[in-house]
């Protein structure tokens, strides 16, 4: 018992110990803080600029969590198609690989050229970098049904139906939340690289432009306020999607329960 | 309905080439009347899983006549598959496997649950509904896979080396269980093994195979009062048949073949 506590604490002390190595070595050097400045400087920045920070920060996170529900959506919908249809998966999903090994900051200024609204335009270049891994892994897992289950459904004449929803589709669900895992980073990075070649300019701009804007104006305590906050919004959905995927997969699937596999 | 005596489960000269070019099967004729429990012996890669998938119409015969009734349209006699794995459902709980045959045929969970509960009390796990697979030891999930195979009632019992992964403590308990279940609701058994003890204690006739191509060598007829005790494992009689099917399974082996 004592030593799971000690390990759960571990990773808190490992990043408390480096802030304070942080704070001191900065400190004790004497480096100005337009170089780099202290945990604590930080800390008072994003304070200070709360409201500003905090609606660019929401304007961040309605794109990432919107790029990843798309994600989710079209990824799964996609995989559904191409589980039905070898044919189909065949002649698309080159297509989605063009989309995916294309890296993003180079087609998101074609994109925010050809897609009128700002917005949407982010909210696709998000999309485009997150869905990949949610596409893939559920084709995966759509295919990895026991070849006997599937048998034993086969001897009991399961409609087509019965064999998506009993077998395939449970089947799929751990591929499925490895993909969203990698997605959720994935959809943050989409969402902030897309805001970085959309530029500072607007009203309605996310962490990506408050980085910008403070990096023209050598506002360093600033930048990392914002990268700050970028950290945190990733840390927090790696979290969320990792405890669904306990939740979903916790009683039964080896990579969640204690048992190794 | 057809007479009793009438076999459920027919294969006529049956010969079986994969797509590969192996040929599993070369003129393979075989029955199973209802009630009886027949087994089938021979060493790996001889076909007798591919006779069994055939009775199961997992597999089309290349050649020749297989009836059986998970051919038919009407599904009136049902026909149960047990596999060497336990093949359970490991995001489903114990019940939900059992529950999946009739859940595949339309039987909602409160319905199914009392013949659900009645066959897992048979099998012993009645305790155990709510457990998950992976909690389960290997015997326990075999358990689970032969709950699942009874609880439709079959009429046809098809088993593809279900014990041969387990200890033989418990492959010995599940051997006399399993005639204790088929003792309560006696089906056309078809028991895939290559292990001649456990063929001459669960059977009543015997079929032993050959490899290269896939062909019925010698039969054996068991004839022991039926079902067997646990002491018929320590009798003379048992002692006679395993010398005698080991001699043919030997020469089977060597590739000789053995009078039918």
């Amino acid at each position: 018992m004592m030593r799971s506590h000690a390990e759960r604490a571990l990773p808190t002390l490992v990043i408390v110990g480096l802030l304070l190595a942080w704070e001191l070595g900065v400190r004790a050097a004497g480096i100005p803080a337009y170089t780099l400045p202290t945990p604590s400087l930080i800390a008072q920045t994003l304070w200070l600029n709360a409201a500003s920070l905090g609606h660019s920060w929401w304007v961040t996170l309605q794109i990432t969590l919107g790029a990843l529900a798309l994600a989710c959506a079209g990824g799964v919908l996609l995989a559904g198609v191409f589980a039905l249809s070898p044919l189909t998966e065949r002649a698309l999903m080159p297509v989605a690989v063009v989309l995916q090994v294309t890296p993003i900051v180079a087609v998101a200024p074609l994109i925010l050229i050809y897609v009128d609204s700002t917005h949407a335009a982010l909210l696709l270049c998000a999309w485009i970098v997150a869905f990949f891994p949610i596409l893939s892994n559920t084709v995966i897992g759509l295919r990895a049904a026991d070849p006997q289950l599937r048998e034993l459904f086969k001897l009991y004449r399961a409609t087509p139906w019965q064999r998506l929803a009993l077998l395939r589709v449970p089947a799929a669900l751990p591929y499925f939340l490895a993909g969203l895992r990698i997605s959720g980073g994935l959809s943050l990075i989409g969402a902030v690289t897309a805001e970085m070649v959309a530029g500072a300019a607007g009203r309605e701009t996310g962490l990506a432009s408050r980085i910008l804007e403070a990096s023209f104006r050598t506002e360093t305590p600033k930048m990392f306020a914002a990268l700050a906050l970028l950290v945190a919004t990733g840390v927090i959905i790696f979290w969320i999607t990792g405890a669904l995927s306990r939740r979903l997969l916790g009683p039964w699937h080896a990579s969640e329960s204690a048992a190794p596999h | 309905m057809a007479d009793a005596s009438a076999p459920l489960i027919q294969l006529q000269d049956v010969s079986k080439r994969f797509a590969s070019g192996t040929a599993a099967l070369a003129g393979v004729s075989l029955q199973v009347s209802a009630g009886q429990f027949v087994a089938l012996l021979g060493p790996s890669g001889c076909g007798k899983s591919t006779v069994l998938r055939l009775a199961a119409g997992l597999e089309q015969a290349s050649t020749g006549q297989v009836d059986a009734p998970a051919l038919r349209a009407d599904a009136t006699q049902p026909t149960a598959f047990v596999f060497q794995d336990p093949t359970l459902m490991p995001w489903a709980t114990v019940f939900d496997n059992v529950w999946l045959p009739l859940r595949l045929q339309g039987v909602p969970r409160q319905q199914a649950a009392p013949a659900v509960q009645q066959v897992l009390t048979r099998v012993g796990l009645a305790d155990f509904a709510q457990a998950w697979p992976a909690q389960l030891s290997g015997g326990m999930k075999m358990r689970v896979s032969m709950a699942r195979a009874l609880v439709t009632r079959p009429r046809v019992l098809l088993m593809d080396e279900p014990f041969a992964a387990l200890d033989d403590i418990t492959r010995q308990a599940l051997n006399s269980d399993l005639l204790a279940w088929w003792a309560a609701e006696p089906m056309a058994a078809l028991f895939v093994t290559h292990s001649v003890a456990e063929a001459v204690f669960l059977s009543q006739r015997v079929l032993v195979m050959a490899a290269r191509p896939g062909r019925v060598v010698a039969e054996l007829a068991i004839d022991e009062p039926y079902p067997r005790q646990p002491a018929f494992r320590h009798s003379p009689a048992f002692a006679q048949a395993c010398l005698q099917l080991g001699q043919a399974l030997a020469a089977a082996h060597a590739g000789e073949g053995a009078p039918a």
